[in-house]
């Protein structure tokens, strides 16, 4: 379970949300709705202080992320750095600015792995939902570079109602590409993905059918003998019981945020809770002793049906974030779980699913004109 | 497993001391295993040059008190076969 406060362990994992500046515009982007109004970013010397003070806490994995993280043109000094402290270093991207010069000088500057994100199997699709004319040639390019430079190459799918048919398209395109590890990451409604999610979520049969194919290309890649690793992220909606969401509150991951906002999981921004900022307090202190990091450690905080329930140590209640977005109140239980009382708004998500009629065009994109609108206030 | 092949670690992987977690542990890409001592004892003579023979010479040298080590290596290194961390050549 949770360590109650004070038993707490090192934040093993460590998110560097280097910006939310981004050249697509991914309809499901985790991002903050309101990011285009938080400009403000870390310079370089303050993410190796964060940095530093997160490997001497015992942080092992450094993600590199954003928004995209390679408009920081202090990436690679970044990536040395961090390689220098001993993090095993991951970069995720969605390929766009990224060119084979960068591909290697990153190789020299230690990167371990690179994750390239692609929205569908196809240019058209792909470039659709990515809101980019040429973000697919340059996605496919890029990943033939990555694997061409020689680090182990994950290619990522956020899955969705309108490319959710394509599992076998994409896993060719992936073997293609002689990807070592795939993930079809179904879409989690947080952010953006949140507003847009009578556009995106899948109905059941949709998925079902998509499992099916998935399964069948395993054991497909089993038989010819290919070691390509494919991880099927399913949706929780989908679920009577929550997700043990970030292996509990505080308990493993610490995500800093582009202007130093410390998080215990990169959505937990739109949670109502104060959360420090790393430029005034050390990680240190935000890690073991701020209110915002201890506010859902341990279990007493828990209402019912979590409180008296024999599950609680497994699931944590769920996620924080998504008992916020549906009840109202992040003390809840996730709704996902079938014991709870609000369990019907999951229920009426999957019948809106069943019969959703949204196009491409309805969605809301993530840029920065939507991003003022919504929050004209 | 034959002794004469050689176990290398795959290529994305990396084995090094964690001081804070007191203990070796195993990364790849957005992931993390933590060994325990022996694993860690026997990761740590992988090296992609030394034959399964050479490894398990060394650390039957290294723990004397241990007895013969060869059953447990190759339990072991039969183990990251099959999860994928290291290959034999
Ligand atoms: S999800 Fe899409 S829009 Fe959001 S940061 Fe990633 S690539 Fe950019
Ligand atoms: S009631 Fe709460 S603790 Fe019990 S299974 Fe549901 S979410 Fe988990």
């Amino acid at each position: 379970m949770t360590a109650p406060a004070g038993q707490v362990g090192p934040p093993l994992w460590l998110l560097a949300e280097l910006t939310y500046r981004c050249p697509l515009q991914c309809p499901y982007c985790s991002n903050p709705l309101d990011y285009a109004s938080q400009e403000h970013e870390l310079n370089t010397e303050q993410w190796l202080d964060v940095l530093r003070q997160g490997r001497a806490m015992g942080a092992a994995q450094l993600g590199f992320s954003g928004g995209e993280p390679l408009v920081r043109q202090d990436l690679p000094e970044l990536i040395a750095g961090a390689r220098e402290l001993g993090y095993y270093t991951n970069l995720i991207t969605s390929g766009l600015g990224l060119t084979e010069g960068k591909v290697q000088a990153f190789a020299e500057a230690g990167l371990d792995h690179i994750q390239v994100s692609f929205q569908a199997s196809d240019p058209e699709l792909n470039n659709a939902v990515a809101g980019s004319r040429k973000a697919f040639e340059q996605k496919l390019a890029m990943a033939r570079a990555v694997k061409a430079a020689g680090y182990p190459m994950v290619l990522n799918f956020v899955i969705h109602r309108h490319n959710i048919h394509q599992m076998n398209d994409i896993l060719a395109l992936c073997e293609n590409l002689d990807a070592d590890y795939v993930e079809l990451a179904t879409c989690q409604y947080y952010g953006w993905a949140f507003k847009n999610r009578e556009g995106l979520m899948p109905s059941k049969a949709q998925l079902v059918q998509a499992e099916q194919e998935v399964n069948g290309y395993r054991d497909d890649l089993r038989n010819r003998g290919r070691p390509m690793k494919v991880i099927f992220v399913t949706p929780d909606y989908y679920e009577e019981r929550p997700k043990a969401c970030m292996n509990g509150w505080g308990n493993l991951f610490l995500t800093v945020a582009p202007d130093g906002t410390a998080l215990p999981c990169h959505s937990a921004r739109l949670l109502p809770i104060d959360f420090p900022n790393v430029q005034s307090q050390s990680l240190n202190d935000i890690w073991y002793h701020s209110p915002g990091f201890n506010h859902y450690r341990g279990d007493s905080w828990m209402p019912e049906p979590c409180r008296s329930c024999d599950e609680k140590d497994k699931d944590f209640g769920g996620c924080r974030c998504q008992a916020y977005l549906l009840t109202g109140n992040a003390d809840n239980a996730d709704p996902v779980c079938s014991k709870s009382p609000h369990h019907d708004r999951i229920l009426a998500a999957r019948t809106a699913a069943d019969h959703a009629t949204a196009g491409l065009d309805d969605l809301i994109y993530r840029n920065a004109r939507n991003s003022k609108l919504l929050y004209r206030g | 497993m034959t002794l004469e092949k050689t176990p290398k670690l795959r290529r994305g992987f990396r084995f090094q001391w964690e001081p804070v977690q007191q203990s070796h542990v195993l990364l790849y890409p957005e992931g993390m295993v933590k060994l325990n001592g022996s694993a860690g004892a026997i990761l740590a003579e992988v090296d992609g040059v030394r034959p399964v023979h050479e490894i398990i010479r060394t650390l039957e040298q290294q723990f004397p008190d241990a007895g013969p080590l060869a059953a447990d290596v190759e339990a072991f290194l039969a183990e990251a076969v099959q999860h994928q961390w290291i290959e034999l050549s």
